[in-house]
């Protein structure tokens, strides 16, 4: 078992947003977790990454036979937690490259494994590039400076080639995205898909499900998951929304 | 506000206190022989300062003549600066290592000031080695250590210390010597003419393209010695020099007053570039003790399409009072002003730039970078002024400001004076904050905050570093690092 969330609870400004989440994830699959707005799938994805805005009040995970909540974040995501913003920040003056070197020499470090010279960086760099079709230039620019929402989406992807992820959680990778777009980034994350890592991949919508094939769907409601099943669920969300899902709890 | 958020906020205020709040690293003191005259400042100190120096009396005259103007004007107080009051009667004027012999070898120089120099990590010999540079250390007020001169002899160079140029070269001191700075300009040039210690002086001769970079290390090292630097720089016609200055200074719990005068000439087609580096001992966490670093610095683009670039990198000192300046005097001469000011602690700075334009098509280009950290306050002030008959004269201005925390304080007072309806001058600025999603976004790639820090504030400070000679901007990027130890969030 790479990940195993058990009766996770959290509160932000006081206010319960989790209230109690259980999921099971084994390496090699591809989990989505769907929902309407406000059901706590992003804070769901901060509190695997360690956001410390979040405070966790009840529950357990379980990563790679590690406490996950007893690690900082930066000390999650070298341990391989990959988190996919869903508005990835920008930082003035600070290159890409030097941003991914440090990055990535930090995950070899735990690996116990050299840093990479800058010629087998900049090589490895050229490389993963390819995965999402990002053009060379960006990755010379700022990190996410002046980026267009597509742009800014694939560099994500990058960034997750890049580091080789155990656990990647995309968190809304889809939104804003054009149809071409949404098609690179996922062709990227299925190229990216091994025996041995596992993604989380958090959406609004199905049509994401199409290029991505989940193992299995989440739906998340109001601080809980309420529906678990295969891809089909997600295509029934589809045709008949949450309502159905919804009135069934209440 | 938020129980949750308050806790952030004490989580990242702790973080920005261990990393603001590491001791500085080069806070140590060498244990050599001083010469010391008596405290206080009188007549008979300025003329025993002249005496000891061997000096002609046409500059124990001039001294005596600053003293006296000193005595008739008082410091100024319009700088946003909180500045303890000084008792200039309770301050050494002259300090000499007693080993003031100078060496033909390295091996003769006191083991225990090449100790000295190893702690700051700018060996002499690897200096001189690695990057060709003729080093002048200056300890304290005399000259130790002057290399290289033989090869820029050849040249008909001339880089020695003041008090050398001043036995050698009387000629082109007597010419040149407070003709840039006059000791009537302000309170601190006054005293510093009356009692300059030593400096460096360097004349490149017309058409010379100067072949290494010249450079100078100041450390201040007598218990409670101010310490009065005069630097004196002439570039002669079509001639070219770049003059790297450098400082790291002792830990010491009383304020050390540095007032220095640093004056540059640059004749027709002539390309006068000077960096400094900068890092005086800024206090303690508490703010206690630190160099008081009060300088005047100011270049004469004397002749036409001549040339001159300030790069300046300061992270030091308890309080930062200067403004690196350019007069241009000649048609189409250029002035550059390229700074990173960096505070921490309870460190104050009030830093800037002065371009005069008065020839035509004269042009000036101002970059400041300001960052504020811990409890500091960071103040850029500048003044562009375009006379009348500088037609066609242009600026350009660019001052940023970067604050660290919350309990710093960033200003900036730009000054703009134009009697020439055709100048054009542009002025940007923009003040911008280390965001918690930065970081955020940092630590999620691995990046532990501190080093995240470094990242944004080397990126940040890129466009002035890389205007410095690459080994002084090695140095300068680990210098702003280390300044930002503990203090980051």
């Amino acid at each position: 078992m790479l990940l195993e969330v058990k009766d996770l609870q959290c509160m932000i400004d006081g206010k319960p947003i989790l209230k109690g989440i259980d999921l099971q994830v084994r390496e090699g699959e591809v989990h989505a977790i769907m929902g309407p707005n406000g059901s706590g799938k992003s804070t769901f994805a901060s509190v695997l990454a360690g956001n410390p805005r979040y405070e966790v009040t009840g529950g357990s995970v379980c990563y790679d036979g590690k406490d996950l909540l007893e690690m900082d974040i930066e000390e999650r995501a070298r341990a391989g937690v990959f988190l996919g913003f869903q508005y990835p920040v920008e930082i003035p003056g600070v290159s890409m490259a030097n941003f991914m070197r440090m990055a990535v020499n930090e995950r070899r470090a735990y690996l116990g494994e050299e840093p990479l010279s800058a010629g087998e960086f900049l090589r490895l760099m050229r490389e993963k590039g390819k995965v999402v079709e990002l053009d060379s230039k960006l990755t010379g620019r700022s990190v996410n400076e002046g980026f267009s929402g597509g742009e800014k989406k694939k560099n994500e992807i990058f960034q997750m080639a890049m580091l080789e992820p155990r656990l990647a959680v995309l968190d809304e990778t889809d939104s804003g995205l054009d149809i071409d777009a949404l098609r690179i980034v996922a062709a990227g994350v299925n190229q990216l898909r091994r025996p041995d890592n596992a993604t989380i991949v958090i959406t609004h919508y199905q049509r994401l499900l199409d290029y991505i094939v989940p193992d299995f769907v989440h739906v998340l409601y109001q601080g809980r998951i309420i529906r678990s099943g295969d891809k089909t669920l997600a295509m029934k969300l589809e045709e008949q929304g949450y309502d159905w899902l919804i009135n069934g709890e209440r | 506000m938020e129980p949750h958020e308050e806790e952030i906020r004490s989580e990242s205020e702790r973080v920005i206190d261990e990393v603001t709040s590491q001791d500085y690293k080069y806070g140590f003191v060498t244990d050599i022989d001083t010469e010391v005259i008596p405290k206080g400042l009188n007549e008979e100190v300025v003329r025993l300062i002249s005496r000891k120096k061997g000096e002609p009396s046409w500059l124990t005259e001039q001294r005596l003549e600053a003293y006296r103007h000193w005595l008739t004007i008082e410091m100024p107080t319009w700088a946003n600066l909180d500045i303890p009051e000084i008792d200039y009667q309770d301050i050494i004027y002259y300090a000499a290592p007693r080993t003031t012999p100078k060496y033909e070898s390295i091996d003769e120089v006191d083991p225990e000031l090449l100790r000295t120099f190893d702690k700051l990590g700018i060996p002499l010999e690897e200096q001189m080695a690695l990057a060709g540079v003729a080093v002048d250390a200056v300890m304290d007020s005399v000259s130790v250590k002057t290399t290289y001169k033989e090869t820029l002899a050849e040249l008909g160079i001339i880089f020695c210390s003041m008090s050398e140029a001043v036995q050698d070269h009387p000629e082109l001191i007597r010419k040149y010597l407070g003709s840039v700075v006059p000791y009537t300009d302000n309170f601190f040039a006054a005293l510093n003419a009356a009692v300059f210690s030593d400096g460096s002086f360097c004349y490149i001769p017309k058409g010379v393209r100067c072949p290494m970079e010249l450079s100078t290390y100041f450390r201040i090292n007598a218990a409670g010695t101010g310490q009065f630097e005069r630097t004196l720089i002439v570039a002669e016609e079509g001639s070219y020099v770049s003059y790297l200055e450098g400082c790291t200074a002792p830990r010491r719990d009383e304020n050390q007053l540095h007032a220095a005068v640093v004056e540059i000439v640059v004749l027709k087609n002539a390309e006068v570039k000077y960096s400094t580096v900068q890092n005086w001992y800024p206090g303690d966490k508490e703010g206690r003790g630190g160099i008081y670093n009060f300088v005047t610095k100011r270049g004469l683009c004397r002749g036409e399409n001549s040339r001159l670039s300030w790069t300046q990198v300061e992270t030091g000192s308890a309080i930062t009072w200067k403004y690196p300046s350019c007069v241009l005097a000649g048609d189409n001469s250029v002035g550059e002003f390229y700074s990173v000011a960096l505070t921490n602690n309870y460190q104050q700075a009030d830093t800037g730039t002065k371009m005069i334009h008065l020839g035509r098509n004269t042009r000036s280009r101002i970059v400041s970078k300001g960052i504020s950290a811990g409890r500091s306050q960071n103040s850029y002030r500048g003044l562009v002024k375009v006379a009348r008959k500088a037609a066609g004269a242009r600026n350009f201005s660019q001052c940023d400001s970067l604050l660290i925390g919350d309990r710093c304080g960033a200003h900036t007072f730009p000054y703009v004076e134009s009697d020439n309806s055709s100048a054009v001058i542009e002025h940007e600025a923009t003040t911008s904050k280390i965001s918690e999603d930065q970081l955020l976004y940092c630590n999620q790639r691995g990046i532990s905050t501190e080093d995240a820090v470094g990242l944004i504030v080397n990126g940040y400070a890129k466009e002035v570093l890389n205007k410095l000679p690459m080994e002084f901007a090695v140095e300068a990027q680990k210098l702003l690092s280390i300044s930002l130890e503990g203090s980051v969030g």
